[in-house]
């Protein structure tokens, strides 16, 4: 009920009433976009859009380059950490 | 699956682990307790189980699991309600699967159910509208349940209902709102948390700025969080940086669904529909000001309080139960004294133990026991 699962929307059902259709992990399923959707993103530009789903409602759009960021920055703690675990072996070497 | 994979990434976990470790090695710890953060949220809790997180981190640091589970702190009284509406011989009763189990005082929704009582389980509170339609000669009743990621949907179904002209639809509101929840705990005596992990779903649409008071009140750090093993893991690192450089703020880790301000649509469908309760029990918790919503009246024909006659009687948790203590991070699952005894997951006493959210169901179900069986 709370977790939420991504989906992409394939197609809009009916505009009027909000309800488009989104492949989640393969599975069809009628959604209501009511919450994604304003007059500057009508629903039949959604499609494509990946959207997170609560109970059968389209909640958020994703936000592919905030996700991108927050797997940069998880990426870039990596390097820093192989960098500093290098200098340390390289300093262990040098004392030793 | 895009947007889920990335964030289980086992070699990033690891980096975050590391980091974790780096960060606790140079904090000052309190002397006799470990730093406490609550998540707030229960699909927090069912995913720190689920990936074993509580096993990755150092023993300086507890996490306590808070109260956000919706299933879990219904009171019985309410539950009662449910089992009362259901059982009218006109009505179908609609709820979400997680619902099912928890005890009333007599009969949970599944014994009603057993009993011959009409209740089916939906996904969405769109089947339930759409079998008033195929209906038209029942009441069907959607059971609206959970905090503010669950309150627009019920919201726009009710208005889905209003513009169709259906009759015979209503709802049983029990929808609960998380500030004045979070300001309860911040509030109970004892308290020793050092921060907490903001819940995702509800600040994807309520948005970051109603959790102001959090940091500019009470000092205390939140970060908003997502639900993967990486976003657990990363939002733990942030509120232990903020612990350690002496700051309180609200930050968003989750930014890739959680914007500043909310979703406008839905904070609209959510002012239309409702408006807030003087009070709200919880199970466990007691009466808290201001914590539920009830339809408008405006909306009084799709309201099924006002349509039905219920009991709306207040009855106490069972003594034997504990769970308001767990809840508020005063004692864990297996202190309690009927855990895994006289309350199992096949047999719950109390909610915690009803839902894969509830956090007894979920030390009971991913070896809490063990941990209990090492602790002592």
């Amino acid at each position: 009920m709370c977790l939420g699962i991504p989906g992409r929307i394939i197609k809009i059902e009916d505009a009027s009433k909000n309800l488009a259709i989104v492949d989640v992990g393969g599975v069809r399923r009628q959604v209501n976009v009511a919450c994604i959707v304003s007059e500057e993103r009508p629903a039949e530009s959604c499609v494509g859009d990946w959207v997170l789903i609560h109970v059968g409602f389209a909640m958020s759009r994703i936000n592919e380059a905030e996700a991108a960021e927050t797997l940069r920055l998880l990426d870039e703690l990596g390097e820093a950490q192989a960098e500093i675990e290098a200098m340390r072996l390289n300093a262990a070497g040098e004392a030793a | 699956m895009k947007y889920v994979d990335e964030f289980r990434d086992r070699a990033k976990a690891a980096i975050l682990v590391r980091e974790i470790e780096l960060l606790v090695a140079t904090m000052t710890i309190p002397e006799h307790r470990p730093l406490q953060i609550m998540e707030v949220c229960g699909g927090h809790t069912h995913s720190i189980f689920r990936y074993g997180i509580e096993g990755m981190l150092p023993k300086e640091i507890e996490l306590v699991h808070g109260p956000g589970c919706p299933v879990c702190v219904l009171p019985i009284g309410r539950v009662d309600d449910c089992v009362s509406i259901a059982e009218r011989p006109e009505v179908i009763f609609a709820t979400f699967g997680d619902a099912m189990r928890v005890p009333g005082s007599n009969k949970s929704l599944m014994q009603a159910k057993a009993d011959g009582a009409d209740v089916r389980m939906v996904y969405s509170p769109m089947d339930a509208l759409a079998m008033a339609r195929g209906n038209p000669d029942r009441e069907v009743v959607f059971f609206g349940l959970g905090f503010e990621t669950t309150m627009p949907s019920t919201a726009l179904t009710i208005l889905q209902a209003e513009a169709e002209g259906i009759t015979n639809f209503s709802v049983f509101c029990n929808h609960i709102t998380i500030v004045p929840t979070m300001k309860a705990i911040l509030d109970s005596p004892n308290l020793q948390l050092d921060g907490f992990l903001g819940p995702g779903h509800v600040s994807m649409v309520i948005g970051t700025a109603p959790y102001a008071f959090i940091a500019s009140q009470y000092r205390k750090p939140m970060v908003v969080s997502g639900f993967e093993p990486l976003d657990i893991l990363q939002s733990i690192w942030m509120v232990l940086r903020q612990i350690k450089e002496n700051r309180a703020e609200i930050e968003n880790q989750y930014s890739r669904i959680v914007a500043e301000h909310g979703n406008a649509p839905a904070l609209e469908a959510v002012s239309r529909v409702y408006e807030l309760r003087a009070f709200f029990e919880w199970r466990g918790l007691g009466s808290i000001d201001h914590s539920g919503v009830r339809l408008r009246d405006g909306y009084a024909r799709f309201d099924a309080e006002r349509r039905f006659a219920i009991p709306n009687v207040v009855i106490a948790d069972p003594q034997s139960c504990q769970c308001g203590e767990v809840l508020k991070g005063v004692i864990k699952p297996w202190q309690c004294k009927v855990f895994g005894s006289g309350c199992t997951p096949e047999t719950p006493l109390g909610a915690l133990m009803v839902s894969s959210e509830g956090s007894c169901a979920a030390y009971y179900q991913y070896g809490g026991i063990k941990k209990h069986v090492a602790a002592e």
